[in-house]
């Protein structure tokens, strides 16, 4: 399942509400796979929706290949930061279920729209892991075609990606590319906090509007920096969606198959034309907010030990252990495959060249502009002007 | 007198709280200005000692931390808002410049918006985009606001008090990469007795040519000062403080003295600052100067990858290549 698409197989599907609910007993939280790795059948969402997956074993030894591999190569990011070989990294530690279940629900024509933490998603895309980390190093601000990868540049700007998904959403309807099967569906990500952004409710409300088949991703990882969930809401974030015209759900986001799961109908909702929902994935940010960030100043160990028993990876390991899904040398196997990705991800970091100075003046207008252009020719000649000097 | 030697981000801390202690109106909002005092801890330990209503972490959502202090002002509140970073005043901008701004002028002056928004500023310091920017004209250019930039701890420590006892809304700059420059400060000195807010400073006493900076640039200019002394150069360097009303008399009065002068700022120079003191400059010492005032200043690009900033950036050699250039002329 690692680069396939796992197809219909894995669909949530439609049926008639059930009093089963998730064995967390949260009747909010929609959970196929519990913290202990116990698999649970099916899980019914607050609109009665009922949620369930039949992945092949291949398929969950992929997911779980992706949870570790996500994980790995971000421990190299963060390591390569305290390094000094990039300027910054956001960590998505404790958040990998909640990408690799969304990324992977994600159909070959959808397209996504992320923060500045989607490096799962990016992987699940297919995306090679190195193409974010020139914007982290500072050699580039991103510099990606979104078209080309179906992924969106990272948005560090609050909220402001969730605008541009409507509009592409808006697109998308607009050239008749929803209504069927293989139609197309748009995915926004954002955060907890960015649920506070005016663009946040303005993307809701356009979204709503006009039908979009969009799908709102909010990762919840239960801070925006230093500030807890309570600072931002004081109704399930999920809930804020019925006010505005469309259905919400709470997924587990340490479950990587509910994250699936809701993530998969969502967009297929969407792509049939029954235009956006908002889905919230319940998870926690086990890292720093980035690698300039100390959380020991503001949230306490207990609270990041609880949720150290919840981790994503540990429950898909149990659930494949006990469910003699995989063994120990598979494991080892994937262990051994995200060594190696991450030191070849290290390798090409640090052969990353800087960027020429003069670079500087590219690509500012599609069309160039003449004063520019003196500017450039001023820079270059007060550059040469140094050469050969004890500069 | 009781001076202590502090970083500037120390001394507009001690700043923030001398206004909290005097003041049971002011209030402090912002992102993450509360338990972690700020992403640059300019509101250490404030909260704990202000409790939470007077320290206020806030939604995120600059419109909503502007909007809501307007409605605070006009209460009677004086807020003290905290922008994290340059690059995300914009979702605020619709709130300073056609409410903040304007609500005095339209009130017929019933309404006063004793407004600071403290914005840390500027580049150097090797983030990602958003987080090196220079807005101060897009502020200067709205009438209604005014606009001030700190370059050493003294000035941090007294201007910020100053800008929170004034009835003006008040953009305040804070040169991010200077934070943690250390200086003296007197902590005693009456705050009515202090050199006033709206006024520039002569930086450093010089002969030969003018340079007039602000903020992060100071430092520079300073420094640009010292490699010219040791080639036999006096530069004068004027700290302009107020970008916003700009105050040019000891500007005038040096270039009228030197006749060269060299206007340096981090924002593009495309209708920066600059434009604006060179035309005045031109306009009041025309018979003074030997050569054209030029500028130094970013590029007319976005702010660029951090990899090449250094280049972007106005530094010691192009504030030099320039003064030489005024003796070229
Ligand atoms: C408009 C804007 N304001 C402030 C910031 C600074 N900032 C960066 S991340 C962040 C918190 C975001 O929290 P959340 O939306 O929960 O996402 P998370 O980082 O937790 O994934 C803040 C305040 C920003 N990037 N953009
Ligand atoms: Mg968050």
């Amino acid at each position: 399942m690692a680069k396939g698409d796992p197809g219909v197989t894995g669909r949530g599907r439609r049926a008639a509400p059930r009093s089963r609910k998730g064995a967390t007993g949260d009747p909010q939280l929609v959970q196929l796979l519990t913290a202990d790795g116990e698999r649970i059948e099916s899980a019914t969402g607050p609109d009665g929706t009922e949620y369930r997956v039949d992945f092949t074993d291949e398929e969950y030894r992929g997911l779980y290949r992706d949870l570790v591999l996500v994980r790995k190569l971000d421990a190299e990011a963060t390591a390569l930061q305290r390094q000094g070989e990039l300027g910054l990294w956001a960590s998505l530690l404790g958040q990998e279920a909640a990408q690799v279940g969304s990324g992977r629900a994600l159909r070959t024509q959808d397209m996504a729209f992320p923060t500045y933490r989607e490096h799962g998603v990016l992987y699940c895309r297919g995306i090679d892991p190195i193409m974010p980390l020139g914007l982290f190093r500072g050699v580039d601000q991103g510099g990606w075609d979104p078209n080309e990868f179906k992924f969106n540049m990272y948005t560090i700007v609050i909220g402001a990606q969730t605008l541009h998904a409507t509009g592409y959403a808006m697109g998308v309807h607009m050239d008749g590319r929803t209504g069927t099967e293989d139609g197309e569906a748009v995915i926004a990500y954002f955060g907890d906090g960015a649920t506070s952004q005016g663009d946040v409710n303005e993307a809701f409300v356009w979204a709503s509007v006009f039908n979009t088949p969009l799908v709102f991703f909010c990762q919840n990882n239960q801070y925006a920096i230093s500030e807890p969930l309570e600072r931002q809401t004081r109704v399930p974030l999920y809930q804020r969606a019925g006010g505005f015209g469309f259905p919400g759900v709470r997924v587990d986001g340490n479950d990587v198959l509910a994250s699936y799961a809701v993530t998969r109908h969502a967009l297929d909702n969407a792509r049939l034309g029954q235009g956006p929902s908002l889905i919230e994935a319940y998870t926690y940010r086990m890292g720093a907010h980035t690698t300039s960030d100390d959380p020991t100043r503001y949230r306490i160990a207990s609270e990041v030990e609880a949720w150290q028993a919840k981790d994503p990876i540990a429950r898909m390991k149990a659930f494949l252990t006990k469910q003699k899904i995989a063994d120990d040398a598979f494991f080892a196997e994937v262990d051994e495959q995200a060594r190696t990705e991450s030191v070849h991800l290290r390798e090409r970091v640090l052969a990353m060249p800087d960027p020429e100075p003069v670079t500087m003046f590219d690509n500012v207008y599609p069309t160039g502009s003449p004063e520019l252009d003196v500017q450039r020719a001023q820079f270059t000649k007060y550059m040469e002007s140094f050469e050969g000097s004890a500069h | 007198m009781a001076t202590e030697t502090l970083t500037l981000g120390k001394a507009l801390n001690t700043g923030l709280r001398r206004a909290l202690e005097n003041d049971p109106k002011v209030v402090i909002m912002g992102e993450d200005v509360g338990k972690l005092g700020g992403v640059f801890r300019i509101t250490d330990g404030l909260q704990k000692d202000f409790g939470d209503q007077r320290v206020i972490d806030t939604p995120l959502a600059e419109s909503g931390i502007i909007g809501t202090a307007v409605g605070l002002a006009i209460r009677g509140y004086r807020p003290v808002c905290e922008i994290q970073f340059d690059g995300f005043v914009y979702p605020a901008y619709d709130q300073i410049v056609s409410q903040v701004a304007k609500m005095h002028y339209r009130s017929q002056g019933k309404v006063r918006i004793p407004m600071v928004i403290r914005i840390p500023y500027g580049g150097g310091i090797g983030a990602v985009e958003h987080h090196s920017e220079s807005p101060e004209a897009y502020f200067a250019h709205t009438a209604g606001l005014k606009v001030v930039t700190c370059a050493n701890p003294q000035d941090a420590y007294v201007m910020i008090q100053q800008a929170i006892a004034s009835d003006d809304p008040i953009v305040f700059l804070e040169p991010k990469r200077r934070y943690w420059e250390k200086g003296p400060v007197d902590t005693e000195a009456p705050l009515a007795e202090a050199y006033p807010l709206h006024s520039a400073r002569v930086a450093r006493a010089g002969t030969d040519a003018t340079v007039l900076a602000y903020g992060p640039m100071v430092r520079t200019a300073l420094d640009a000062a010292t490699a010219a002394a040791e080639d036999g150069r006096e530069l004068e360097v004027v700290d302009l403080r107020t970008l916003s009303p700009l105050d040019l008399t000891a500007a005038y009065e040096s270039v009228k003295r030197t006749g060269r002068c060299v206007v340096v700022h981090e924002a593009p120079g495309n209708l920066g600052l600059g434009s604006e003191i060179a035309a005045r400059i031109t306009e009041e010492c025309f018979y003074s100067l030997e050569s054209p005032v030029l500028r130094v200043t970013g590029f007319d690009t976005p702010y660029p990858a951090s990899r090449v900033e250094e280049e972007y950036l106005p530094d010691l050699d192009r504030v030099l290549d320039a003064v030489d250039r005024t003796f070229g002329w």
